[in-house]
């Protein structure tokens, strides 16, 4: 790879036809409430390298040219989970998505994400979604004396439920499910999924517990099977699969 | 105020909001139905009459939606079930939604004569 310097006179030398730069529309739904209580589309144009990713763009926008743009991201890479947006009508992390994987031909929309209050621009309000995930006991719940060794645990044991541990907790199944637009009671994928990876873990005994706070109203039974949450996880985690498997274990008992 | 967009799903989804209208069609239906077969408490006369003006073709093509619905929403309501109850369900369910399309197209095309073929009749003579 070049130096940033010597890049710089490639460019330069090359002239513009050769630039990686495209220019590339951002239509952004923009909210302060301390100006308005207004919504409204603001469309950006930026010269970008495609190969760069939405989070980039996003930067750009607020460094250079709108400095009250406002949206969350931490680490930047895929692993907080803070910067989940509706892009081009999708949950997707802004930090995972490539500006050419999303086609730059046409204006790409950015949105907060649904069925959460919109606090400014691309910021929600996280709190009944962390309130959902509190709600299943996300932690080893055990009894009697505690071991004097390690809680072993066989590989096969921590394979059945490898796939949820993978979560980062950034809301872009939840937000993607029909059913929390409709009404924000419901548990949502996230919630079911992080309890999921307590119940099918052999230390842990807290199984019935967090089976029954699935089994209520707004558990795992107004699941609609839309696949949207599955579709829209970052991670890749089956999280469709994951909540048939605990309306699997409320039936059979078995987990 | 401008409305977000539409959230871009995918099978899943699609597959979700028409089990939904059709289950709300096949309702409406079901109301219908309900009160014209009660018309023979009260009379078999005012039954019959009613019944008769079903007799036109524009409720023939009404009878074939009617069969399109309750043909997806049962054949697409056994595929939630696998879903929800067969191990593999989930990772299949767009395989299952493209088999329930296809067979749903199949009865569909075998429906047209025994639905519409009175109507066809009706409208352009025998």
């Amino acid at each position: 790879m070049a130096t940033p310097t010597l890049d710089k006179t490639d460019k330069a030398e090359a002239g513009f036809a050769d630039s990686p730069f495209i220019t590339a529309t951002f239509r952004i739904r923009r909210f302060n409430p301390e100006v308005s209580d207004e919504v409204q589309w603001q469309d950006f144009q930026i010269e970008i390298d495609p190969k760069e990713r939405v989070l980039d763009a996003l930067h750009k926008i607020k460094w250079e040219l709108d400095g009250t743009l406002t949206f969350r991201r931490s680490c930047a890479h895929g692993i907080c989970g803070s910067d989940a947006m509706r892009i081009n009508g999708k949950n997707r992390l802004a930090c995972k998505t490539l500006i050419k994987d999303i086609n730059p031909d046409k204006p790409i929309t950015v949105e907060a994400i649904k069925g959460l209050t919109v606090l400014k621009d691309l910021v929600v309000d996280m709190d009944p979604f962390f309130q959902a995930y509190h709600d299943v006991m996300p932690f080893l719940i055990t009894k009697g004396n505690e071991p004097t060794r390690e809680r072993l645990q066989s590989a096969e044991d921590r394979e059945r439920f490898d796939d949820t541990t993978k979560c980062i907790l950034c809301a872009a199944c939840t937000s993607s499910c029909p059913v929390f637009w409709n009404d924000g009671q419901y548990f949502g994928p996230a919630a079911i999924v992080n309890a999921h990876r307590f119940i099918f873990d052999s230390r842990d005994e807290g199984g019935e517990q967090r089976l029954e706070i699935l089994n209520d109203r707004d558990g795992v039974w107004r699941c609609r099977t839309t696949f949207n949450c599955t579709d829209a996880c970052p991670r890749g985690i089956e999280v469709t699969k994951a909540i048939q498997e605990v309306k699997r274990a409320l039936i059979t008992r078995r987990f | 105020m401008p409305a977000g967009t539409l959230y871009r799903g995918r099978e899943g989804m699609w597959s979700w909001v028409a089990h939904r209208v059709t289950g709300v069609l096949i309702f409406f239906f079901l109301f219908v139905h309900v009160l014209d077969t009660a018309l023979v408490r009260v009379s078999p006369e005012a039954y019959d009459d009613v019944v008769a003006t079903y007799k036109t073709p524009i409720v023939a093509l009404l009878e074939y939606g009617l069969v399109a619905a309750i043909l997806f929403h049962a054949l697409n309501g056994l595929r939630i079930i696998a879903v929800d109850f067969w191990a593999k369900g989930p990772r299949l369910q767009k395989q299952m939604l493209w088999t329930v399309v296809g067979i749903w197209i199949v009865l569909m095309v075998g429906a047209l004569y025994p639905v519409l073929g009175h109507a066809v009749r009706d409208v352009f003579g025998s």
